[in-house]
């Protein structure tokens, strides 16, 4: 086994990572270098403009406000996603007291289960024409509803007070079945005898969740919070669909930017890879923070 | 792990590291500027081919599959190819045009023929810019394949050659004429025994009536809200004639803030706040808002010719959708009430290193023919470039107001390009300024100061290239 060792692994390594190296480590590099260039995206040639775009970014008004609603996604989207998640898994798992000494959902969560999951199965795409037609000022469901009971019904995609928050709405919904079932499984985890031992002592659900449940899934919600603070600096796709970005850039991100700076409305390659340089450091150090912020001591069950 | 594996694997791994560096130096930026791709296959120019077309040299052609489908553009080829036997045709459709041949234009290996159009249309101040469009002049000095004793040139319907221009250039062939005005339903107006508005006091009063009538005079996509910057333009030209068009195009000085831009805003935000616009319309997109006009839930509408193929799955019999132009301000106005924006739309181009070009100018010559353009009124419902080409074909209703309303026009029609010049400033600019204007959140100045700053961006950004309409 010894000598064949080598071989055996070169063989099962290189494909993978010519693989990685092109398609994702490449397109990374050239994306520094093209940031450098004023490449339009249609000829052979650029010029090196060194550091000029990222100079120009600095003074972009549309692009600032695209990183405000970026960082307001990444305070909101987190803890909405998490906090409902927590929620709902706390509730599935462990949110039955049916008298018995028995750890259990409460009735139902087998259904419920399935019904939170569901957003997930969706291709991003199709939530978002769903969406869209929730969100019809006229005939869609959500103001139908509220027309029904007498509630002012407002235009949401077609108003900038309420445009992005719409669309955050869509993008906790579209997240927190995965979250449901992530949650569910760690605390599937837990043993049972601490949540005996908890409501001997007469704790309620409330301090259940906050004082053991929590704390013992603390790993994942850490593994949660990093997952939802990259997809909350993204937002690209769900915006491009139900708002473009609009009205009056009111939902503006900063992919979407990219993007139209690139195959929108322009084709300014350079530049737009320079949003994409930003971009790629703006999820490094998130990603690397919320790790360091959320740095706990670990505990293990015996 | 002792040191020696470690060294023995780092040693592994920049091994395979080598040839990952060497794919790096030849990606996306291609290598410098060749012009390998340049040589293009020609044959020997005759008065049977005056553009030199090889005859058996392979063709490229690629469609934007959007409104107007692919067959149209099948036909074409077959009529290519039946006069290149020996040519053999590479045909494909996407939606998708930037992303399909961004990488392709870089590598300097295009296709003959491009059809850029649609949402993923490429931004054509990008392409003039980088000298990625062959010059058609050519073709325009070609005789017309079927059109006897006249040149292309001539064939032609006015405005065609200046919409596809770039500072004296023809590199664009827009192929389908567009009318761009104020759209509804002849069969509603008739039954309610209501006239189309001719000035603006009449259409003020109509929407009174309309709207005491429990319809919504007007609805519009409040998601591209820049269809309503067509009116509020036209009616500005009327007002005070095409250099108000051109002061725009042209990114001068405080060109939306001029006497007649303020008029038209003025005018139109009458609408906005007399609470004339269907509630909601800022919520919905072309396609919603057209679909609640073809209810019957809003009376006006403001569109291009191709609203009709566009909802033709979705407009109810009888409807007989008709279009007019913006009525006129006042007596004052420079042009009469029927002038109207009539212009050339659905760009083809043949890229300047595209391989075979002589045939693709010679496809676009094919296009062009009167049989060409025919077949494709016929099949798609759309009037071409081509003049006279509707002749002895059954249009369909809205169409043939199109081009009754088109003639009446006539030497008075206008249009304007600074969408092609500047696509970001209608696409992103002027829209987000046409949607606070429409959903009353801005007034008429702020509204123009909004578009103004807008130009004024384009105006100071050195990295996009400037062009001047003539």
């Amino acid at each position: 086994m010894k000598h064949g060792k080598y071989p055996l692994i070169i063989t099962f390594l290189v494909p993978p990572l010519l693989l990685y190296g092109i398609f994702v480590l490449s397109p990374y590099l050239q994306a520094f270098q093209i940031s450098t260039t004023n490449w339009l995206g249609y000829s052979a040639t650029a010029d090196y403009v060194g550091l000029e775009n990222f100079g120009n970014l600095l003074r972009d008004g549309a692009l600032w406000n695209a990183v405000k609603n970026n960082l307001i996604l990444l305070v909101l989207l987190p803890v909405l996603t998490i906090a409902l998640g927590l929620f709902f898994s706390s509730m599935l798992n462990m949110g039955g007291r049916r008298g018995t000494a028995g750890v259990v959902g409460v009735r139902g969560s087998g259904a419920y289960k399935l019904v939170y999951f569901f957003p997930q199965v969706l291709s991003v795409v199709i939530i978002a024409l769903l969406w869209k037609e929730v969100y019809h000022p006229n005939n869609g469901l959500l103001n139908a509803t509220l027309r029904a009971v007498g509630l002012p019904a407002p235009t949401w995609l077609g108003d900038p007070r309420t445009a992005f928050w719409a669309v955050l709405a869509v993008m906790v919904w579209a997240n927190v079945g995965f979250y449901v079932v992530l949650f569910g499984a760690a605390m599937q985890a837990i043993p049972k005898d601490i949540y005996e031992a908890v409501m001997l002592d007469g704790a309620s659900r409330w301090t259940t969740l906050t004082k053991v449940t929590i704390p013992l899934l603390w790993d994942t919600v850490q593994v949660a919070w990093i997952y939802l603070a990259i997809a909350a600096l993204d937002g690209f796709i769900l915006i491009q669909q139900m708002t473009d970005g609009g009205p009056n850039h009111s939902s503006d991100v900063i992919g979407l930017r990219m993007y139209n700076t690139a195959f929108g409305s322009e084709t300014k390659f350079g530049y737009a890879s320079a949003i994409g340089v930003v971009m790629f450091f703006l999820t490094l150090s998130v990603a690397v923070l919320a790790l360091r912020a959320s740095r706990r001591d670990r505990i293990e069950y015996s | 792990m002792n040191r020696r594996d470690i060294l023995r694997r780092t040693a592994a791994a920049s091994l395979l590291a080598v040839p990952a560096t060497g794919l790096l130096t030849g990606c996306a930026l291609g290598g410098g500027d060749d012009n390998s791709g340049g040589e293009s296959l020609e044959g020997t120019k005759s008065e049977q081919n005056p553009l030199g077309v090889k005859e058996d040299a392979p063709l490229e052609v690629v469609i934007f599959n959007g409104g107007f489908g692919e067959e149209y553009a099948k036909a074409h080829e077959a009529m290519y190819t039946a006069k290149y036997p020996k040519a053999t045709i590479k045909h494909s459709a996407t939606q998708e045009i930037n992303k399909t041949l961004q990488p392709r234009f870089v590598d300097g290996t295009p296709p003959d023929v491009v059809n850029n159009s649609g949402a993923g249309q490429i931004d054509f101040n990008g392409l003039v810019s980088q000298g990625a469009i062959a010059d058609l002049g050519e073709l325009l000095d070609a005789p017309s394949l079927d059109v006897p004793g006249k040149k292309v040139r001539d064939t032609l319907l006015p405005g065609v050659v200046d919409v596809g221009s770039y500072d004296g250039k023809f590199l664009v062939l827009s192929y389908a004429y567009t009318a761009y005005g104020i759209w509804y339903s002849t069969k509603l107006f008739t039954d309610r025994g209501w006239q189309y508005p001719k000035t603006w006091d009449d259409h003020i009063a109509l929407c009174r009536q309309i709207k005491a009538a429990g319809i919504a005079p007007w609805t519009y996509a409040g998601k591209h809200p820049r269809y309503m910057s067509w009116p509020v333009i036209s009616t500005a030209i009327k007002f005070g004639g095409p250099d108000v068009a051109k002061a725009i195009d042209n990114l001068e000085p405080n060109a939306w803030k001029s006497e007649a831009m303020k008029a038209a805003a003025d005018a139109w935000y009458q609408i906005v706040k007399d609470g004339f616009i269907m509630p909601g319309s800022p919520g919905l997109d072309h396609v919603q808002s057209q679909t609640e006009w073809c209810r019957g839930k809003a009376a006006f509408i403001s569109c291009g010719s191709w609203l009709e193929s566009e909802q033709a799955k979705v407009t109810p019999a009888g409807f007989n959708m008709s279009v007019a132009p913006t009525p006129s301000l006042g007596t004052g106005d420079k042009l009469p009430f029927e002038a109207m924006r009539g212009t050339a739309g659905e760009p083809f181009m043949v890229p300047a290193k595209a391989k075979n070009r002589a045939g693709g100018l010679e496809y676009l010559r094919t296009m062009l023919s009167m049989q060409g353009a025919q077949d494709f009124t016929r099949k798609v419902s759309s009037l071409t470039v081509v003049a006279g080409s509707t002749q002895g074909i059954d249009l369909p209703f809205g169409l043939s107001t199109v081009v009754k309303a088109l003639d009446a026009s006539g030497s008075n029609g206008f249009n304007w390009v600074y969408n092609n010049f500047y696509r970001k400033l209608e696409r992103e600019l002027v829209d987000a300024a046409c949607g606070e204007f429409f959903s009353g959140r801005t007034t008429p100045a702020e509204f123009l100061d909004q578009c103004q700053k807008g130009a004024d961006q384009i105006a100071g950004d050195s990295s996009i290239k400037k062009y001047k309409r003539q």
